[in-house]
C-alpha cells in the first residue's frame, strides 16, 4: 500500500526528532550561543538599565539571528554525507513534502527553543515581562521564516566542502528585512506603540517564504545530487 | 531500440562529467525476471549508469524509459517500484537498525516492525535490530542496507557494489537473495568487479573506458 504525503510528512518529522535527541549535543548547541551572547551583554554594558532596556531588542534579534544560522547548515548536510539524501529523493515521495517536513522538524529544533527561553534572556536585558507575547510572536514568526531561507541556503551549498561561509553569505541578506521588522516589532512594544504593523509584516514574510522556499529548496537539492 | 519492454530500456545514454565522456552510448533493456551483471575498470561509469538509470542524473543525450515509459513522466510509480542501493549503506548511526528501515522503507509502502525484523533475519543480521547503526561493522551495515532492499518489495534492484565488506556467508546469502527475486519475476542490476557464480542465468554488461 502507498504512503500518503502526509503520512510522509509526520514520518520525516518523527525521525528528525528523534535524531535531534539522541543528539543532545547538536540540540544544545545553538540555544547556549544565543543564550551566553545575550546574558554577556548586560555583563559588558555599564549598568544602566535604561541604556541596556534601549539596546535590548536589537541584541536579542541578533543573537537569535546568528544562533539560528549556527544550526542552518546542518539541515541536509548528514543526510547528503552519508547517502540518506538519495534514498530520500528515490522514495517516490515528492522531495518538496521532505523538505517542507525536515526544516519543520529543524524549526521546532532551534526557532521554538529560542522562542521558548526568550522570556529568560529578555528578564536578563530588562524587557518588561508584559511585552514578552509581542516579543515571543515575532521570534517565532522570525525564525520560522528564517528556517525556510536556510532550507534554499543549505540546499544550494549542501555540496560543497565549506558550505556554511557561502551559506551565511545567501542567508544573511535576505533575513535583513526580518531583523529590522522583528527588533522594530519588539522595540514598538516596549516603547508602549502598537506593534502590529511590523508583526503583520513579519507574518506577510512568513506564509511567503513557507509557500515557495520549499520548491526552491528542493530544486536546489535535485541540483546537488546530480 | 524495443521501448515497450515490461521493465527498464536504457536507450543510447550518453553523460558528459565535464570534459570527460563518462557513459558513451550505453544500451540495455531488462525484462522481469532477469539479472544483469555491471562490471569494468575503475571510472568506467557504473555507478554513473545505476544513477541515471535511477533517475537521480539526467542524461544529456539518449533515454531511461520504465515499461515503455520515459521515467519522469511516471516517476511516482517508478520510484515505488525502485530499490536502490548506493555505494554508502545510507544508514544514520544514531538510529538503530530497525529504526533505519522503519522511516526508510516506511515511506515506500506501510510496513509492520515484524515484517522489517524478518527481512532483516534473511539477511542474517536479526541480532543487530536493535543495536545503534554506528556500533556495527561495515559488512553488518551492508547487510543492513540489502534488508532495506529486500524490505522494499520492489521489482527493480539497483545494488551498487553490493559484495563489498561482505564475508563469504554475506556473499552467499545475498547471491541466493537475487536468485530468488529473479525466480519471483524480479529483476536487479548489479555492480560488481568480482566474478558472480550464479545458479540461474545472468547477463553480463562490460563498461570500458
Amino acid at each position: 500500500m502507498s504512503v500518503g504525503p502526509c503520512e510522509a510528512f509526520a514520518l520525516v518529522v518523527r525521525r528528525e526528532l528523534r535524531l535531534s535527541f539522541r543528539r543532545p549535543d547538536q540540540l544544545l548547541q545553538p540555544l547556549v550561543f544565543f543564550l551566553i551572547v545575550t546574558t554577556l551583554f548586560p555583563l559588558g554594558l555599564s549598568l544602566q538599565l535604561s541604556l541596556l532596556r534601549d539596546m535590548a531588542p536589537g541584541v536579542l534579534w541578533v543573537a537569535a539571528l546568528l544562533s539560528s544560522l549556527l544550526s542552518l547548515d546542518s539541515l541536509f548536510k548528514s543526510d547528503a554525507d552519508d547517502g540518506t539524501l538519495e534514498q530520500l529523493a528515490l522514495s517516490g515521495q515528492e522531495l518538496t513534502v521532505i523538505v517542507i517536513a525536515k526544516t519543520f522538524a529543524h524549526w521546532l529544533v532551534t526557532g521554538l527553543a529560542l522562542v521558548l527561553v526568550s522570556p529568560v534572556v529578555g528578564t536578563a536585558l530588562g524587557i518588561p515581562s508584559a511585552v514578552f507575547a509581542t516579543m515571543m510572536l515575532s521570534l517565532g514568526l522570525g525564525t520560522l521564516t528564517l528556517s525556510w531561507l536556510g532550507a534554499i541556503g543549505a540546499g544550494l551549498t549542501v555540496g560543497l566542502k565549506r558550505g556554511n561561509v557561502l551559506l551565511s553569505l545567501i542567508v544573511l541578506p535576505l533575513a535583513m528585512p526580518l531583523l529590522i521588522f522583528g527588533a522594530g516589532a519588539t522595540d514598538r512594544a516596549v516603547s508602549g506603540v502598537s506593534a502590529a504593523g511590523a508583526l503583520y509584516f513579519l507574518a506577510a514574510l512568513c506564509v511567503f517564504t513557507c509557500t515557495l522556499a520549499p520548491f526552491a529548496a528542493s530544486a536546489a537539492l535535485r541540483i546537488t545530487l546530480e | 531500440m524495443n521501448t515497450t519492454a515490461a521493465g527498464i530500456c536504457v536507450d543510447a545514454v550518453h553523460v558528459w562529467r565535464g570534459d570527460r565522456h563518462v557513459l558513451k552510448g550505453v544500451s540495455l533493456t531488462m525484462d522481469p525476471g532477469q539479472l544483469m551483471h555491471v562490471s569494468g575498470p575503475n571510472g568506467t561509469g557504473k555507478t554513473t549508469l545505476l544513477r541515471v538509470i535511477c533517475g537521480l542524473l539526467r542524461p544529456e543525450q539518449g533515454s531511461v524509459s520504465w515499461r515503455g515509459r520515459p521515467i519522469s513522466s511516471v516517476r511516482t510509480e517508478f520510484q515505488a517500484a525502485l530499490a536502490y542501493a548506493a555505494h554508502e549503506p545510507a544508514l544514520k548511526g544514531d538510529l538503530t537498525a530497525l529504526e533505519n528501515l522503519r522511516f526508510a522503507v516506511g515511506l515506500k509502502r506501510r510496513v509492520s516492525s515484524g515484517e522489517l525484523r524478518a527481512s532483516l533475519e534473511q539477511t542474517g543480521v536479526a541480532a543487530c535490530a536493535d543495536l545503534p547503526a554506528r556500533v556495527l561493522s561495515a559488512g553488518q551495515r551492508r547487510r543492513v542496507a540489502m534488508a532495506r532492499v529486500l524490505a522494499m518489495h520492489a521489482p527493480l534492484w539497483l545494488l551498487d557494489e553490493p559484495f563489498t565488506n561482505l564475508d563469504a556467508a554475506g556473499t552467499g546469502v545475498l547471491m541466493s537473495l537475487l536468485q530468488s527475486h529473479a525466480q519471483g519475476g524480479g529483476s536487479a542490476l548489479v555492480v560488481a568487479h568480482q566474478e558472480l557464480a550464479m545458479g540461474c542465468d545472468m547477463r553480463r554488461l562490460e563498461l570500458t573506458a
